[in-house]
């Protein structure tokens, strides 16, 4: 092999990442030699793996004459698509995935035999595995592909670097991938919805930062003077998850080898750190985030403008400033003082306002356009999921009640309310978006509205099932486990009440699995849609960008 | 009045305050005529193809 062509100059960005990566590796490199435990060899070798990959890429495009591409292209901004085509099929992936381990693990609570008695697939290990499989993969690639497309297109402006897009979704997703097998080997620091541990952690820190200048640094180069809504919320979003999870994630390692450590915080204040930051994932990682969504896409869809940008703003401000206190609801009749306990109730009732204001929002932007729900089956998937959104911002407040939490909690119907959201909301305001967005990316026609349709009802279907079984069975469980016979003895074992939910459990996995055949077909959709026309179809592989709409 | 009483009861009239005040802000921001104009146009922007 001859390299005769004139030796082509790195630039900063180039220069910086290779430094960066090849550091990386050397770092993983010593890590995995004198790794202490069997899954950090395995992930510092996956760290040494992807960096020298990711280093071999850079070079390798340098070596190929690749110059930064031109920031306008015929009077019109040259966006920068292909690192959201690969984050709205890896969201398709991921999707796919969350839901069958979803499916598998509540047929292991309905049949317990599931889990064959190894410990890597019990409950235990898949649950969080399900969870960060379908809020942070699934939904974090949605947030990552939508934000960045409607940052650049309200913006009016190509996002800044060549190599940080890609940097921050192939980081974003080796992170996924480090979590998910830690997770089965075992690996968790025990926090719901923070469950990796401080190595992940601290990577995701610097994907997450890479991603926040990147967000900001579209903004700053705006075309358009006004910043439009959807950005703000999207903003909101970034920050504040940073905020969270640095602070929810502080963290002492037993050694620099190994996966092991202990968290900062202990007690009553470790719960109540842990419940901020859960509560707030939900707040601003599954609301904030999908909102913005919800101003770009509905209005795009439908073709008209949101019904008040004023209630927008207010919309806003409200959510934002009355979400952070609401975390204690999770820790009533606990540790946890009185007033903080009241507290967190009173916020989360109060959020009923921003939450309902922001659904009107949304729907009343179909005024006049409602026939639309007949013959798009897009919109009507994401105005279904607005719908969701008001309901179970409705019943979210309702439950943080003190008196109705003491039925409520730990039991089922805290499951029911969880999904009613996550399937409901946030899945399917994702859905609409990938619908819309993957023919645009593309430039392609969407494969078949009739499939949409079919996903539609059949998903539809399965979260009435999922949901209606978890209210009976958590309403039935808090009853039982409350219920005293006339000497005043519980009138019921525990595992009496285990007995009379495994009706609900099997019709929650067929509700499940409803929703997964769903998701299926819209899997087939979007491939068929991207296969269509083979000629264009080449342009998402590798590190090539995107050409110019 | 007990230490914890007086900073109880300060962070809790500072919070109502704030809050309170935040939130009038936003209002008269987002509802001040002036401003209509502006907000009408940027409601349009994911309209406008390029």
């Amino acid at each position: 092999m001859t390299i005769a062509r004139a030796t082509p100059k790195l630039s900063f960005e180039e220069g910086g990442f290779l430094a960066f990566l090849g550091l990386l590796a050397i770092l993983c490199f010593v890590v995995a030699t004198k790794a202490t435990d069997g899954p950090m060899a395995f992930h510092a070798t996956l760290g040494v793996l992807a960096s020298i990959a990711g280093f071999v890429l850079i070079l390798r495009n340098n070596l190929a004459g690749f110059t930064a591409p031109p920031q306008i292209v015929d009077g019109k901004p040259n966006y920068n698509f292909g690192p959201i085509k690969f984050a709205s099929i890896a969201a398709m992936f991921w999707g796919l995935a969350g839901f069958i381990v979803g499916l598998y693990i509540a047929l292991e609570l309905a049949f317990p035999l599931l889990n064959f008695d190894t410990a890597y697939i019990n409950f235990g290990r898949l649950r969080p595995l399900h969870t960060s499989a379908v809020i942070f993969a699934f939904g974090g690639n949605v947030l990552l592909a939508t934000s960045f497309y409607v940052v650049q297109r309200t913006c009016r402006a190509r996002m800044p670097g060549s190599i940080a897009p890609w940097f921050v979704i192939l980081g974003y997703n080796f992170f996924i991938v480090i979590a998910g097998t830690g997770y089965l080997l075992g690996v968790t620091q025990g926090k719901e919805y923070a469950e990796p541990e401080w190595y992940a952690d601290l990577w995701l820190t610097i994907v997450w930062v890479a991603y926040l200048l990147l967000f900001l640094g579209t903004l700053w180069k705006r075309r358009e003077p006004h910043i439009y809504v959807a950005n703000w919320f999207y903003l909101a979003f970034i920050v504040t998850i940073a905020m969270l999870h640095i602070i929810n994630n502080l963290a002492v390692p037993v050694s620099f080898f190994g996966t092991k450590s202990y968290e900062a915080f202990a007690g009553t204040q470790d719960a109540m750190v842990q419940w901020w930051y859960g509560h707030n994932a939900v707040g601003f990682f599954l609301t904030a985030g999908f909102l913005g969504i919800m101003y770009y896409f509905i209005p795009k869809r439908a073709e008209r403008p949101v019904y008040s940008y004023r209630l927008s703003i207010i919309h806003f401000w409200s959510l934002i400033f009355l979400y952070i206190w609401a975390g204690p609801h999770h820790l009533h009749y606990t540790a946890l003082p009185e007033w903080a306990s009241t507290l967190g109730m009173t916020f989360s009732i109060m959020l009923w306002m921003p939450s309902w204001g922001g659904m009107i929002n949304g729907l009343m932007t179909l005024s006049g356009a409602w026939d639309k729900l007949r013959t798009d089956p897009v919109l009507r998937i994401m105005v279904v999921s607005v719908a969701f959104y008001g309901m179970s911002t409705f019943e979210g407040p309702l439950m943080s009640i003190k008196q109705v939490n003491s039925l409520s909690h730990y039991t089922d119907w805290t499951i029911g309310h969880v999904h009613s959201g996550a399937l409901g909301w946030v899945a399917y305001i994702s859905f609409g978006a990938l619908y819309c967005l993957i023919p645009w990316l593309w430039q392609r026609k969407l494969y078949s509205l009739k499939l949409v349709d079919w996903h539609f009802w059949i998903s539809t279907i399965g979260i009435v099932f999922y949901i209606s079984a978890m209210w009976v069975a958590g309403i039935m469980q808090g009853l039982m486990w409350r219920a005293y016979t006339p000497l005043g003895f519980l009138e019921y074992s525990f595992v009496e009440t285990v007995q009379a939910t495994h009706p609900y459990y099997i019709i929650r996995a067929i509700g499940g699995g409803l929703f997964l055949i769903g998701a299926i077909i819209m899997a087939i959709n979007i491939y068929l849609t991207i296969r269509q026309g083979e000629s264009e179809a080449h342009a998402s592989a590798g590190l090539s960008l995107a050409p110019a709409e | 009045m007990t230490t914890y009483e007086t900073i109880s009861n300060f962070s809790q009239m500072t919070g109502l305050l704030y809050f309170f005040g935040m939130f009038v802000a936003v209002l008269i921001y987002a509802l001040w005529p002036r401003n209509k104009k502006k907000f009408d146009e940027a409601s349009t922007i994911p309209l406008r193809e390029d």
